[in-house]
């Protein structure tokens, strides 16, 4: 394995260093660095090209229980003793918080082996290739029926990246990611009837990518089948979230897990760790250590390991995601699960957060429906996690004896998350990692839609 | 300010004949067009949860971004990296979206005079620590103090200062100094051990940090985070379905930002994808709607003196008397569509490729009391603050998330009502417009609009309207 080639892993230990001699009892350093590129087409011509390469460093320091943080792109000397000085005056105003500090020193550490977060060939692809590859993707949808009249365009992006943590407890380590991305979105016509849908694929490598063609036809699918919507009447029935949608459900679930929103009495989900809060099919994971998936990593933003954590299993609520200090508030221990970016106390998030499959297919799922919703859109942030209360913009088609009828849109689904999830009929057996989110086809009892 | 004063000149030793240099590169394979995009931002923030100052930080940033047109495409490099060396670099890897012999050998930079819309001498950002976190520290205390049955309270102040100089193969030299700052309160209120409600309130602007000690105090801010979340406490079931809606003035013109102006974002309809392609000059509203985008608001958190382009801020008439007039127009839009720019050139930073973005957006006022248009309802929603909206410019659709609405009966407001998703077809939507107050607000400078994955700071208004159909998405 090549160890660093650069100096920024000496550089984050030396901050933590300077942060200690100028007074810090503890100290915290991020130091991230990055190339970026990306490629847009737009009805078969190049729209633009961008590339940049980035880094930039970040410290916090405690003195005592009292906190302060800083950051900087600029690594020379100069501002690297700016951002020290600039912590430490903070410090000054915030206030002594009995929880505050870094885990415990048992706690440190990485998960060993090749994790696959990263593919050397996402940095020796041609330029011409991956214009070409987003050109591909474009005229698969354009070509896939007359009706695709136009086009936002295919997009073929990459990062590389490195990212480096260094804490005064001794913690040193980094690691290297990559991924690269293929969109598109056609736009669809017929009549005065005009609607757009994408699709995309993501890998940490470029051979993991699914086809252009397969990406461009799958959107073109997605726009066509849009077309010519009803606004249906406003009604209770049976709402089937397809994959791209019930993700967003568990985004919704991990606002409501998150160990922050748990101490402060702002979720439905606070104070019921052992209780039924879903169906019993539904179990729910967080696990950072699959290789090769993006939400993975060897050890979290404070220098902890990476694990599996079962949130919800058979229905009840076994595990929120915690971070360190959100831990010592509930008298728990972190689940490993501390994110940040370079700089500020630590933050919370998910690793590979996902449901577990069931065995019905999306098939069976829809067949079983004499008259229901089946959800390829939302829209907008009407989600409540203090009460629960959902309230989204959708679209999608209309479930008709069994079958996927006619596209609806122009309407709202609404219900209560703590219902939701104990309504949850049917768990599809279609899951994918298409991100660090991921839930198969996913079936709720009963919803309201507002229509008409 | 001046080039020669300024900070890339005093302390990255940047001179015009380097700037000129830069785009000589950036132009040396043949491209119509190039910029540069110089920008230095100092940014803090503070924070309160549970009476405790839990954060507080402060970074600098900095950095170049070159870029260069060739007819329809974009070349886009950046370093942050501000050393002669690196920008050449950027200039050149941005210069090959072109290919052929250099046009251009010869650049006259000069500096025009432009607005002045924030004459803050001292930035929020430049002042002692000790001073912006009793802002935070007071809201948190006014909120606390507002009700018993208020019992978390969350502030956040954030300030930033940016430093932004444009320079671009037609000769504009531009310089500006941005100063914006923002301060939030959420509260939690819960009556008998029963279910919490959330209220929040927040405001700024391109203001001095006395705006937040004289004007809108954190008391201010307070006291509305603190009463809607008391309010909604008594809330019942929000209502499904078409009926006629009533928005409060101020933020509520959310509406306008996500119904029309994205829409009306010149990119969008030079690519015929958004739902107003091909209708300037036709009815898109009725006839009461008059819709502004104005960037030249003194002191607003949308307003800016120049545009991220170079290009001056204006005021532009999206909507007249319910007529679509025009678009919001950056460069490589209104060349290709052989256009104006109308100031309207905006991006994150210097990372990001600038694109049309709206600044302030608004309705102006009309004619009817507030009272009247309430009194006229007999059943119906009023919605007195929101939450964020999306749009969907290609089918036209847009919601947006109402936080605070009552239920109108027999013309009065009775119910607080839980929170509710309201959705409208952008094109449509405006047409059922019935009414128009007399009392526009702007909204207190908190938002924030994100498009293609670029946020930038905004405002909105609109004068208490009533539109006779619209889909609300309750449960009841």
């Amino acid at each position: 394995m090549e160890l660093s080639p650069n100096h920024l892993p000496e550089l984050a230990q030396d901050v933590v260093k300077r942060a200690l001699a100028a007074g810090a009892t503890d100290a915290e350093c991020t130091i991230e660095e990055g190339d970026e590129f990306s490629a847009n087409v737009r009805m078969r011509e190049i729209e633009n090209l961008k590339e940049a390469g980035s880094r930039g460093a970040g410290l916090r320091i405690l003195i005592g229980r009292k906190t302060g943080a800083s950051y900087t792109s600029d690594l020379s000397p100069e501002g690297i003793a700016l951002m020290v000085r600039s912590a430490i005056e903070l410090a000054d105003i915030t206030t002594e918080d009995p929880h505050a500090g870094l885990p415990d020193p048992d706690e440190f550490g990485a998960i060993p082996g090749d994790l696959g977060l990263y593919s050397p060939d996402v940095e020796a692809l041609d330029t011409e290739l991956k214009i070409d590859t987003a050109k591909r993707a474009e005229e698969a949808a354009l070509s896939a029926d007359p009706r695709i009249v136009n086009s936002e365009g295919a997009s073929f992006d990459t990062h590389v990246g490195r990212h480096i943590f260094a804490n005064s407890r001794g913690f040193s380590g980094q690691y290297r990611s990559s991924y690269c991305s293929l969109s598109t979105v056609p736009v669809a016509r017929d009549g005065d009837s005009m609607e757009r849908d994408y699709w995309y694929t993501m890998a940490r490598g470029f051979a993991g990518l699914e086809s252009p063609e397969h990406v461009g036809r799958t959107a073109a699918r997605r726009a066509l089948q849009r077309l010519n919507p009803v606004k249906v009447d406003t009604q209770k029935v049976p709402v089937v979230f397809e994959p791209r949608t019930a993700r967003t459900l568990l985004d919704n679930l991990f606002e409501a897990v998150h160990g922050m929103s748990i101490y402060r009495h702002e979720s439905f989900l606070a104070g019921k760790l052992g209780e039924k809060v879903a169906s019993e099919d539904l179990t729910v994971v967080d696990d950072s250590t699959v290789p090769g998936l993006f939400g993975t990593s060897p050890f979290d933003d404070e220098g902890v390991p990476s694990r599996r954590t079962v949130v919800i299993e058979r229905g009840v609520l076994k595990s929120y995601l915690l971070n360190t200090y959100a831990a010592r508030k509930l008298g728990m221990k972190t689940t490993g699960n501390a994110s940040r970016g370079l700089t500020g106390n630590a933050g919370i998030g998910h690793g590979n957060f996902f449901i577990q499959k069931g065995v019905q297919t999306p098939e069976q799922i829809i067949a079983a429906i004499p008259d229901g919703f089946y959800v390829t859109e939302l829209m907008g942030f009407g989600v409540n996690i203090v009460t629960g209360d959902y309230s989204r913009g959708a679209a999608g088609l209309w479930i008709r004896n069994g079958e996927l009828a006619f596209a609806v849109s122009e309407v709202t689904i609404a219900g209560n998350l703590k219902e939701m999830l104990l309504g949850l009929e049917t768990i599809g057996s279609d899951l994918e990692f298409r991100g660090s989110v991921a839930a198969p086809t996913l079936k709720i009892g009963e919803m309201t839609v507002g229509g008409k | 300010m001046q080039f020669s004063e300024s900070i890339f000149a005093t302390r990255f030793n940047l001179s015009r004949q380097d700037l000129e240099n830069y785009l000589a590169d950036a132009l040396s394979q043949g491209g119509d067009y190039a910029d540069l995009y110089f920008e230095y931002l100092l940014t803090s923030s503070i924070s309160i949860d549970e009476s405790i100052v839990k954060s507080a930080a402060q970074g600098v940033s900095m950095g170049v971004g070159v870029r260069v047109i060739s007819g329809e495409r974009t070349g886009y490099a950046y370093s942050d990296d501000l050393s002669p060396e690196k920008i050449r670099k950027a200039a050149r890897v941005a210069a090959h979206i072109a290919a052929g012999p250099s046009k251009v050998d010869k650049f006259d930079l000069c500096e025009g005079a432009h607005h002045n819309l924030y004459p803050v001498l001292t930035a929020p950002t430049e002042t002692a620590f000790s001073e912006r976190v009793e802002l935070v520290k007071r809201a948190d205390r006014a909120a606390r103090a507002y009700d018993h049955r208020v019992f978390q309270v969350q502030a956040s102040y954030a300030d930033n200062l940016r430093l932004v100089l444009v320079a671009t193969s037609e000769g504009v030299l531009t310089l500006d100094r941005q100063p914006l700052a923002r301060l939030s309160v959420a509260a939690l209120a819960r009556q008998d051990g029963g279910t919490p409600q959330r209220g929040h309130a927040g405001g700024g602007g391109r203001v001095e940090l006395d705006f937040f000690l004289k004007e809108k105090t954190p008391e201010h801010f307070a006291a509305e985070a603190a009463r809607e979340a008391v309010t909604m406490l008594d809330a019942v079931d929000a209502p499904a379905g078409e009926m006629t809606v009533v928005l409060g003035p101020g933020w509520p013109g959310i509406l306008l930002h996500e119904a029309v102006g994205h829409g009306l974002e010149a990119d969008f309809n030079r690519k015929g994808i958004s739902a107003f392609s091909g209708r300037i000059g036709q009815k898109v509203a009725s006839e009461l709607c008059t819709v502004i985008d104005d960037g030249t608001i003194s002191s607003r958190r949308g307003s800016l003196n120049v545009d991220d382009e170079g290009h001056a801020t204006q005021r532009n008439v999206l909507i007249e008397n319910g007529v679509l007039r025009g678009y919001l127009q950056d460069k490589l839009s209104s060349t290709l569509l052989n256009s104006e720019s109308t100031g309207s050139g905006r991006r994150e930073s210097y990372a990001h490729i600038p694109m049309p973005r709206m600044t302030n957006t608004f309705m102006l006022a009309g004619e009817s009391e507030p009272a009247d248009i309430i009194r006229s309802v007999p059943k119906g929603l009023y919605c007195a603050n929101f939450g964020g909206g999306q749009v969907d410019i290609t089918s036209g659709n847009f919601v947006f998330s109402a936080s605070e609405s009552y239920l109108i009966e027999d013309g009065k407001l009775t119910r607080p009502v839980r929170n509710a998703t309201l959705i409208g077809n952008g094109p449509e939507a405006l047409k059922y417009v019935s009414m128009v107050g007399n009392d526009l607000r702007l909204d207190e400078g908190i938002g924030v609009c994100g498009k293609e994955g670029q946020s930038v700071p905004v405002g909105v208004g609109i004068p208490t309207i009533k539109i006779d159909r619209m889909t609300v998405g309750g449960t009841a």
